[in-house]
């Protein structure tokens, strides 16, 4: 195939891209999108595939084959309340893989049309470094991000000494020898790069805890793009350029939507460390006030008798797999003719999106879900505020107490609605380990339980009334 | 005794001819490779075309995310995870030729990764997709 018919289907994988991430823009047109992606992505491949260098056809068809095989078993079985986790291990191994194309270019540039080993133009060593880079980190990043999210490390910010000098004094590092690489071109020095930036990804990841997941997760999207980008400009290929940048913004979009719903900057979330020193003084003489506490059949009796009902998930209902006992009692209560709806935080849950996946998949019609700038409004009017799993994005202190460390976060202002009813397994506080002002009001009842044998006891209480 | 300074001279000359040729070789190496960047690209470098394109993209990513809506930012997490394993196009070149080295199984190795990528992104993106439904 020639060059410029090959640079052509890229364009048209490229436009494909732009198209499924276009079609996202409402659930109707989402299907059509993500078809217009695998469009893309099999022209990206054929076209590579009838390229004049690439002969070994028997190998790649077997790699392709194990690699499909692997990626479709594993999205056919996993559950939506693993996502997040799944995701992240999918960017490990984009991460992993800029790594080894990187090597390969390295060792080969020929392969590529950027040289002959030894002797590699000083632009490409830099994009090839920066690639390389970006991928290890992307990819050790990721892994320490999966294990958080799999509950096989703590999802406590883990912080220690020097952390921040450590990691500055690494990226200076990384800086020399990529340098060093463009003097040199020695292998050494290549591999020394990809060691540092596995420990950086490593250390850069590990002191974030679990509840500032949903930024690290867009944010390790976001480098996964950049990381295609940098090999894009090293192999001098446009479609890996276009494709890696709109991952790549995609992921900081994200990020930013994140932060700017926790209230802290990317840069506040990276250094971590959050909530841990502020614990302290705000639960403090809290212990002999009074909660009230109610059972399943005094919350169905509330709700049955409500006009309006707003439901607000949160991690909680994920953790404990309560989505469809929970659309079941919703089902229950609009056949009584109460007005259900459902509330979104922009960060409930461990993933941007989180919450309306798990709700979709239970079945919940997705114009019944809306989110906070939507919603916040209609609290007032509301009699009955369901908070289901979630804590720290309902506690009013977020806007009256500038002390708090969650103060100026966004929230759901279920405080205006009627009566709140509080899913919770204890009196325990949330992620931010700040006390919500809430739990003690008159117009709250805390339902102690697990979020999902709760909502199964409500179905019960309302099925036999 | 004219002989002998005859096959000395021959092969001195070889020699030189060889190193010449050698020359020309590397030359020949660095032409294409200058030459191909400027035909190419009629006179701009690679690098200010690859940066060109980067930037536009960057515009036209930020633009298309900023109007997906707030449900179905899990799914963009998914499908964009999905196509950038596009980076199976370098993978491919690399693990693409007859002979069999280091190069060949790095290449070999990504294209395995990105593979699962590629199904698994997608495959979990088509079923979140799916569960989006409206009221009936």
């Amino acid at each position: 195939m020639n060059a410029d018919l090959a640079a052509l289907l890229y364009l048209v994988a490229s436009v494909c891209f732009v198209m499924a991430l276009r079609g996202l823009s409402h659930p109707t047109t989402s299907r059509t999108g993500n078809l217009y992606g695998m469009v893309g992505m099999t022209i990206a491949i054929i076209t590579t595939l009838a390229m004049p260098g690439v002969v070994s056809y028997a190998l790649i068809i077997v790699g392709m084959l194990i690699g499909g095989a692997i990626g479709t078993v594993i999205a056919l079985r996993i559950q939506m309340t693993a996502l997040p986790q799944l995701v992240a291990a999918f960017h490990s191994l984009v991460g992993l893989a800029a790594v080894f194309v990187a090597a390969a270019a390295f060792y080969k540039p020929q392969a590529y049309g950027i040289g002959v080993p030894g002797d590699i133009s000083i632009a490409s060593l830099i994009e090839m470094s920066l690639g390389v880079a970006i991928g290890a980190i992307t990819f050790t990043g990721s892994v320490v991000a999966f294990a958080k999210l799999q509950g096989l490390v703590s999802g406590k910010p883990l912080v220690f000494p020097l952390q921040h000098p450590l990691n500055a004094a690494l990226g200076i590092l990384l800086v020399v020898l990529i340098v060093a690489l463009c003097l040199g071109q020695s292998g050494l020095v290549f591999w020394l790069i990809v060691l540092i930036a596995l420990v950086l990804g490593f250390l850069l990841i590990l002191p974030i805890g679990g509840a500032d997941m949903p930024v690290v997760v867009s944010m390790l999207n976001s480098y996964s793009g950049w990381a295609a980008c940098g090999i894009g400009f090293t192999l001098q290929n446009n479609l890996l350029i276009i494709t890696g940048a709109l991952v790549g913004s995609s992921g900081a979009i994200l990020s930013y939507i994140m932060c700017k719903g926790m209230n802290r900057s990317i840069i506040n979330v990276i250094l971590g460390g959050f909530g841990g020193e502020t614990a302290g003084p705000a639960a403090g003489g809290d212990e002999d006030r009074t909660v009230k506490s109610g059972s399943a059949d005094d919350a169905a009796f509330l709700m049955k008798n409500a006009g309006k009902v707003i439901i607000v998930p949160g991690y909680g209902m994920a953790v404990a797999q309560a989505q469809h006992a929970l659309r079941e009692m919703a089902d229950f209560l609009k056949k009584e003719g109460v007005d259900v709806r459902y509330a979104i935080h922009p960060v409930a849950g461990r993933m941007p999106g989180h919450m309306n996946v798990l709700l979709a998949e239970a079945n919940v019609p997705y114009d019944e879900v809306f989110e906070m700038d939507e919603i916040n409004r209609d609290f007032n009017g509301t009699d009955v505020a369901f908070v289901i799993g979630a804590n720290d994005i309902t506690n009013p202190a977020a806007k009256t107490d500038p002390a708090s460390p969650i103060y100026g976060m966004p929230i759901l202002d279920v405080e205006n609605s009627g009566t709140v009813l509080f899913v919770k397994r204890s009196m325990a506080s949330g992620y931010a380990g700040v006390q919500n002002e809430l739990f003690f009001r008159d117009n709250t009842m805390m339902l102690f339980d697990d979020a999902k044998k709760m909502c199964e006891h409500i179905v019960k209480a309302l099925e036999a009334s | 005794m004219a002989n002998e300074t005859f096959s000395e001279r021959a092969a001195e000359i070889a020699n030189e001819a060889r190193e010449l040729a050698n020359e020309v070789a590397s030359l020949a190496v660095e032409a294409g490779r200058l030459s191909a960047e400027s035909a190419a690209t009629g006179g701009t470098s690679s690098l200010v075309i690859g940066l060109t394109v980067f930037v536009l993209a960057v515009f036209v990513g930020y633009h298309v995310v900023w109007r997906v809506t707030p449900a179905l930012h899990s799914p963009l997490m998914a499908v964009t995870n999905a196509i950038s394993s596009v980076i199976i196009v370098g993978a491919l070149i690399a693990a693409g030729p007859a002979d069999f080295g280091f190069s060949e199984v790095m290449g070999f190795l990504a294209v395995v990764l990105a593979s699962v990528n590629i199904f698994g992104g997608f495959i979990v993106t088509q079923r979140m997709l799916s569960m989006f439904k409206k009221k009936k």
